[in-house]
């Protein structure tokens, strides 16, 4: 391909990552709250205490606040799959679209549901009914997560599928590879066990508001205690699983491991550089070079960490794109020739099929699946192979920074907890601070997590397959960007509203079962 | 058991499945249409909020059904999500747009310190009510009328040459509002329109317990129900005398039929008896309340919905069924879509039948619930002792 239109590709891809990280910025906290919420309510039942029920009640109203802004900035997403990457609905639509409708079937429908059974209910239904509605709302909306995450993981590592050269797209062979690939496992339980650190991480540091300023002391407690216990677990297996993850993405996606961890020649017995900073590109090399101003390394880790091995070989960016025969890595350059030989096969293959020649069709199949796991660099072939290195920079800091994060949360946990046990909290001041500022940086993690899995992964749409420009629509664009600023503003518009209106909530604290009937008076007498 | 069909049995459940989506998603926009009518209706701040209420408990609904339509639809023809999206790019933003707006608006509407002051919300509400219903409307009546785009699948081997390796390409110059100039179908659009306002005054009839209200709900039911009925004919009308796009059942040439969607309503009697009953339904359900002298009927929701819900079905296999291509391209004929060329595979269709086996399930568990906490009807006394308010 020598003509793409770049403006189209980058603002058709600007708009995705702006309706994705927005929307991203509402989900975690409806993952993990919902979950709180549903052990509160628990309690309730389980003691009868009226505290309990205000405890849940309070919480509840901050999680329909944050709802409903996740769910404004959600159905973008679903749609935004046909209008701005057609290519790609057809190309793999086959697979991809079933998780989605199973979505909506499965979860999306228990999610809407019992929410309203959980805010409307309360008068209305048994107590165990409405505590297992509050539950079905958590296990509705990590249900969601699953089936979305599945989608996403399946764009990183496609397995389960084969091409059609018939019907030019990949078809779905077997739906349980496609669900149970150990990339989607691993993606959901990471995805979502950060999701629980952030909303246990917000209830913390709401409760450790309301304790500088010495209000609502109970509440305040209760609700870190159940925070810090659910968060510490979260925590914990997050690291697990994010462990998990890096394995995943050395097997399947190598360059973007080595764009993480700026490695630009392999080695064997690979360091972990677990602090460094980047010089700046000095000279356009060939691949561009990029070395570093200060590391503190980790000997043996890297490798470690990717096979499990200190001796394991880790390859480097620069190795990936100019090949390395010894380690059998088979250069971008003749990659992108094999996905041309494919791309050029099916075509052959079509017009031998609509002539009626059988044999040369025959051929023209062979050499396609031959070479179609290079399929997606085909489209390169006479391109500069340097576009498919996604940008080292923003994956190899996103990926330090959500680390580092990663670990300040579980400390925070154990401190808290440690400290709510010794009935101690009240008094450090520091740690009480600390855990209000964490809240921001739980969401910065939480971000930064995706720009590591989807810049990281650039410009691949479906690994190796499919890059984005091949995927796009075509549409002009000058669309493109208008509908971009449009989100941009109706997004930003709303995310201040939503802020403003939980950091009221937030200060006008947890209501008395009494006071219930009058602050809704007054509001509608308002 | 569902690998024992063949691939056309398949593709024809789903094309049911998509229909009565489609169908269900029609009714469940009672709730846009009661967002068009709350300062109609509300003359009070308690009357308003006793209104928004009760479509802010049922919105989410309609939200839900229209996301898993689009979900399914991806799911079981991802041709047409490639093709109509990625090319009636403006229409359907603009839809998208107008239901994030709405999404947030029963939450945010009386919470103190909102940003952008209560009216904003509501008028927010209404523009997704106004917005939603006419351009879904529109964007169906496409089905019908046809669109201009093309489609080739081996564009994708396109490597040299200055075009892009796009398979679905579209042809019309405003990337699909010029189907909002089409006055066929703007017709359908404001006949949904209308039709969201009447579903809206039945469910309020049915829901509401305030004497001032059901005033201006009877009144705004003629109103509202003489457009609906006008428009609806027009359209049925042109629909019945129209040309229609045909497929031929062996070469899969597409062409054109003089009475295409006539012969297809002669040719299944069963798609016959459901319309024809279906509309009966929706007017018997308007009738009844506005004919009534002293106890009218509250019921006319369930009926005049169920009719919505069978008449718009009928719809839908009308352009499906029978040989007809349901999203035509007036660009090439030949690219037009049918339910045959643009659906998932018979693994993947069959796979999601399994899954469709849940509906059954999910449709149990929303009658309970709502049944639930809906026992009653609501006034304005309700609305104010509720601790969870819109």
């Amino acid at each position: 391909m020598e003509h793409v239109d770049f403006s189209l590709v980058d603002w058709s891809r600007a708009q995705f990552a702006l309706t994705a990280m927005y929307h991203w910025l509402f989900v975690p906290l409806t993952l993990g709250l919902s979950f709180i919420i549903a052990f509160m309510e628990t309690q309730y039942v389980r003691t009868g205490n009226p505290e309990w029920k205000r405890i849940t009640k309070f919480w509840m109203t901050l999680f329909g606040i944050n709802f409903a802004i996740g769910v404004a900035t959600g159905i973008i997403l679903e749609f935004e799959f046909g209008t701005n990457w057609s290519n790609y609905s057809w190309f793999v639509g086959d697979i991809f679209g079933a998780p989605l409708a199973i979505e909506g079937i499965m979860a999306f429908f228990m999610e809407s549901t019992f929410i309203a059974v959980m805010f409307f209910g309360w008068n209305k239904v048994s107590k165990k009914f409405h505590l297992i509605s509050t539950w079905l709302v958590a296990i509705g909306s990590n249900l969601s997560a699953l089936w979305i995450l599945v989608a996403n993981a399946w764009m990183q590592n496609p397995a389960g599928m084969k091409f059609n050269p018939d019907t030019a797209r990949n078809e779905m062979l077997n739906f349980w590879d496609v669900l149970f690939s150990p990339v989607a496992m691993n993606k959901f339980l990471h995805t979502a066990l950060s999701a629980y650190v952030l909303a246990a991480v917000f209830v913390i540091g709401v409760s450790a508001w309301y304790l500088l300023k010495n209000r609502e002391k109970t509440f305040a407690k209760k609700s870190m205690k159940v925070a810090a216990i659910f968060g510490l677990a979260a925590s914990f297996l997050t690291i697990v699983s994010g462990d998990g993850s890096a394995r995943n993405m050395a097997k399947f996606q190598p360059m973007k491991f080595a764009a993480m961890e700026n490695l630009y020649i392999g080695q064997q017995n690979a360091p972990l550089v677990a602090i460094g900073f980047l010089q700046k590109n000095k000279t356009e090399m060939d691949p561009k070079e990029q070395n570093f101003v200060f590391k503190l390394e980790i000997p043996n880790m890297l490798s470690y960490m990717a096979f499990l091995s200190p001796n394991a070989y880790v390859p480097g960016i620069y190795d990936l794109v100019k090949g390395n025969a010894e380690h059998h890595i088979l250069s971008y350059k003749e990659r992108s020739e094999k996905g041309k030989i494919s791309i050029e096969s099916l075509a052959e293959y079509k017009n031998a099929k609509k002539a009626g020649n059988d044999s040369i069709a025959k051929i023209a199949l062979a050499k396609f699946n031959e070479n179609y796991a290079h399929f997606g660099y085909g489209y390169y072939a006479n391109r500069d192979v340097n576009e498919l290195i996604p940008s080292v920079p923003s994956t190899f800091y996103s990926f330090r920074i959500m680390v580092g994060l990663g670990f300040h949360f579980l400390a925070l946990f154990l401190v808290v907890l440690l400290l709510i046990k010794k009935d101690k909290i009240d008094k450090k001041r520091f740690i009480l601070y600390t855990a209000l500022w964490t809240i921001p940086l739980a969401y910065i993690a939480s971000e930064l997590g995706w720009i590591v899995a989807e810049v990281g992964r650039q410009p691949w749409v479906i690994q190796d397959i499919l890059p984005t420009i091949a995927a796009v629509s075509q549409i002009k664009p000058a669309s493109v960007q208008f509908t971009f600023w449009l989100f941009l503003v109706i997004f930003t518009g709303l995310l201040i509203a939503e802020i403003k209106i939980m950091v009221s909530q937030i200060k006008k604290g947890p209501d008395s079962e009494d006071a219930d009937h009058h602050t809704n008076n007054e509001l509608i007498n308002s | 058991m569902f690998e024992t069909f063949s691939y056309i049995t398949l593709q024809q459940y789903w094309w049911i499945i998509v229909s009565l989506l489609g169908a269900i998603l029609v009714f469940l926009m009672f709730v846009q249409g009661g967002q068009t009518l709350i300062y109609t209706l509300g003359k009070t701040e308690d009357e308003r909020t006793v209104l928004v209420n009760l479509l802010g408990r049922k919105w989410e609904f309609t939200f839900t059904t229209l996301v898993t339509f689009g979900g399914a639809f991806f799911a079981s023809f991802p041709l047409f999500y490639s093709t109509s999206f990625g090319g009636a790019y403006w229409v359907w933003m603009l839809i998208l747009i107008a239901f994030v707006v709405q999404a947030v608006s029963y939450e945010y509407r009386k919470k103190p310190n909102n940003f952008f002051g209560k009216r904003t919300y509501e008028t927010l509400l209404f523009i997704n009510g106004l917005l939603g219903t006419v351009l879904i409307g529109t964007a169906v009546a496409t089905f019908f009328t046809g669109s201009a785009f093309s489609v080739d699948k081996m564009n994708i081997t396109r490597l040299i040459g200055d075009k892009m390796p796009v398979i679905s390409e579209w042809k019309g110059l405003a990337y699909g509002l010029e189907a909002a100039l089409n006055l066929h179908n703007l017709t359908l659009g404001l006949t949904v329109f209308f039709l969201a306002r009447v579903l809206a005054l039945l469910y309020f009839m049915n829901r509401v317990n305030n004497t001032e209200i059901m005033v201006r709900v009877k009144k705004q039911l003629i109103y509202n129900a003489i457009p609906f009925v006008i428009f609806f004919l027009i359209f049925t009308i042109w629909l019945l005398l129209s040309k229609g796009f045909a497929v031929n059942p062996i070469s899969k040439e597409v062409y054109i039929e003089p009475y295409k969607y006539l012969h297809n309503l002669i040719a299944m009697p069963v798609v016959a008896v459901i319309f024809v009953l279906g509309v009966a339904m929706v007017l018997l359900g308007i009738i009844r309340p506005i004919a009534c002298f002293v106890k009218c009927s509250t019921k006319g929701i369930w009926l005049t919905g169920i009719g919505t819900i069978l008449t718009v079905f009928a719809l839908f296999l009308l352009v499906g069924f029978n040989n007809t291509a349901y999203y035509p391209s007036t660009f090439d004929l030949q690219s037009s879509l049918t339910i045959e060329n643009s659906s998932s595979s018979f693994y993947t269709l069959t796979i999601m039948s399994y899954v469709s086996l849940l509906v059954p399930f999910v449709l149990a568990y929303i009658w309970y619930a709502w049944r639930s906490i809906d026992n009653k009807k609501i006034d304005i006394e309700e609305i104010n002792t509720d601790s969870h308010v819109y």
